[in-house]
């Protein structure tokens, strides 16, 4: 990991086109300016882990289509 | 070909069946060939995604736009851009099924919907900046089943 120490206003370049800047520091929060091509994807981490989690929770452990019989009717009353 | 899956025995599909998720999904980020598998009941909207691997890996997947009338969001860029998406007809979206041991209490993950461009077949699961939608949603209404339980 990369670690380095940047002040209120103060950028780095990722890679050509990437820009995080540092917009403003108060009470434990740092404020991040990115600037990035569309094509990049930024997402908040918790959000992807939160994903990631829900995703390992959902394989398929189960189940017979009969299982599900009925569930679905009371979906429309 | 064929495909070896614990679920569903072994399935005959074809190389353009298979949709590639170049990047697997998040937790399982080598998983990057699933084939869709059907559920031919009319009355269950579930189906299946199958990874072409990994015979025990599946998940319940759901049309949400079956379930939920108001369900929306905007595709991000990133994603237009890497699944090379040309024409908007050409997106189907899935969303990822949780089903508990009760399962009236199956939720689906709103927040992260799987988008296909079934031009190329492409597939990606995204995750939306969008505070009305979280990774768990009930798909059956559970007022409607307190109302049941109460009439009983």
């Amino acid at each position: 990991m990369l670690i380095l120490s940047r002040k209120e206003n103060e950028s780095i370049i990722i890679d050509d086109n990437i820009e995080v800047k540092i917009l403003g520091i108060e009470n434990g929060r740092v404020r991040l300016g990115i600037e990035a091509p569309k094509n990049i994807e930024i997402l908040r981490k918790e959000l992807y882990t939160e994903v990631e989690d829900e995703n390992k929770a959902a394989v398929n452990k189960t189940m017979s289509l009969d299982d599900f019989k009925g569930i679905f009717k009371r979906r429309k009353k | 070909m064929k495909i070896e899956t614990t679920m569903f025995g072994e399935i005959e599909t074809t190389e353009e069946q298979i949709i590639n998720f170049i990047d697997g999904i998040p937790g399982f980020n080598d998983e990057k060939e699933f084939i869709l598998v059907l559920n031919e009941d009319e009355e269950n909207p579930l189906n299946w995604l199958q990874s072409t691997k990994t015979p025990e890996l599946s998940f319940v997947i759901v049309d949400p736009f079956e379930i939920y009338d108001d369900y929306d969001f905007k595709l991000p860029e990133a994603a237009i851009d890497k699944l090379d998406i040309k024409d908007e007809k050409d997106v189907v979206v899935w969303t990822i099924v949780v089903v508990p041991k009760d399962i009236t209490k199956m939720t689906t993950n709103l927040i992260g919907p799987i988008i296909v461009n079934i031009d190329n077949m492409k597939g990606k699961q995204i995750i939306l900046e969008d505070n009305r939608y979280s990774t768990k949603h009930y798909l059956i209404d559970q007022k409607s089943l307190d109302d049941e339980k109460g009439g009983k």
